[in-house]
């Protein structure tokens, strides 16, 4: 899941300053799951930001909605009707599910009521870890399930480096090295000649906003995008 | 057995103290109580293993952000005791009650 953290307060009383009636959204899915964005998380932000503005005499009006995804228009299209009578949006859900929303009323000021983190796993109640920096062409196959480009600190498709110590990664003794990982991992599963393999490097270069179209789906207005 | 403590506090009663949610004792405060405080069993003796545990975190989280806002974060606080001390839950309401009136009336009252 996408995994991310609610701003500070006073960042997110700041953005709201002029404003009198505000929307506060919540997305039902991933940030929900990671108790930042969903229904509660809204209700905790709306009831702080009514106490703010309460003390500073100037009380805000505050609507609370939280959709099942705001990455998706089939949702979204709920808030169609109410956005119109607010001054602005603050959206709790993830970086793309707000700049959804945003294009989606360009005339109205959306702000991120969260600070989009990782993508990752749960480990506990309330407690997450990163896993996947979704690179576009995963090497987990080779690697014995072990992410390198997440778990390693410079990211090396082919590892270990001359850094690698004792199982720890040379930034920091508390640090394991990722590469030690998928060595002790894949000669656990008798596949050890796949550290062997090479990965051509990542062409990180003039990246531009990737697009999916899954097999299947193609269209003569998605493919034209191509 | 009958104790003072002090007619201003007003009981919910829960079933564990791990139902208490922060957006309980937040509303609490965003209604106008000038504190809340929860009563929890004794650390180590809840019959739902860390309830009290999860209500201290909470606790601590909504002075957090009561501070945050600007309203004193010791108008919430969390006790502890056994069920069958009865004049310990009267000292600490009283000692809760004690607290609040030296911070004074909820602030947001004047708004
Ligand atoms: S908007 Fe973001 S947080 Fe919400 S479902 Fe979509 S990806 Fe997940
Ligand atoms: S290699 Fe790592 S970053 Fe790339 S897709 Fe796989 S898990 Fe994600």
């Amino acid at each position: 899941m996408i995994v991310a953290k609610r701003k500070p307060f006073d960042e997110i009383k700041d953005f709201l300053k002029d404003y009198k009636k505000v929307l506060t959204a919540g997305c039902g899915t991933c940030v929900a799951v990671c108790l930042a964005g969903g229904e509660k998380e809204v209700s905790v932000l709306n009831a702080e930001l009514d106490m703010a503005r309460r003390l500073d005499n100037k009380p805000i009006e505050l609507g609370a909605i939280t959709i099942e995804r705001q990455c998706d228009r089939e949702y979204l299209e709920a808030l169609d009707s109410m956005v119109e009578g607010y001054d602005a949006v603050l959206s709790l859900a993830c970086g793309a599910g707000i700049q959804f929303l945003a294009e989606r009323y360009p005339e109205k000021p959306v702000f991120p009521g969260v600070d989009t983190t990782f993508i990752g796993v749960n480990q506990d109640v309330g407690w997450y870890e990163e896993r996947c920096r979704s690179c576009s062409s995963c090497v987990l196959g080779m690697t014995a399930g072990i992410c390198p480009v997440t778990m390693c600190a410079k990211g090396l498709y082919n590892g270990p480096c001359g850094g690698t110590n004792k199982g720890s990664c040379e930034i920091s003794k508390d640090q394991p090295c990722a590469w030690y990982m998928i060595y002790e991992r894949l000669s656990k599963q008798n596949r050890l000649d796949n550290i062997l393999k090479i990965t051509p490097v990542q062409d990180w270069q003039n990246q531009k906003p990737r697009t999916v179209i899954q097999p299947g789906y193609k269209t003569s207005e998605n493919s034209a995008e191509k | 057995m009958r104790l003072d403590y002090p007619s201003n506090i007003k009981i919910i009663r829960v079933p564990c103290t791990g139902k208490v949610d922060v957006m309980h004792l937040l509303r609490a405060i965003q209604k106008g109580a000038d504190g809340v405080y929860a009563v929890g069993c004794l650390e180590g003796a809840c019959h739902y293993n860390e309830g009290n545990l999860r209500a201290r975190e909470r606790v601590n989280h909504v002075r957090r952000l009561l501070e945050e806002i600007g309203i004193e974060g010791d108008r919430v606080r969390m006790y502890n005791l056994s069920s069958g001390e009865g004049p310990t839950f009267a000292a600490y309401a009283r000692e809760m009650a004690e607290n609040i009136k030296m911070l004074g009336p909820n602030p947001l009252k004047k708004h």
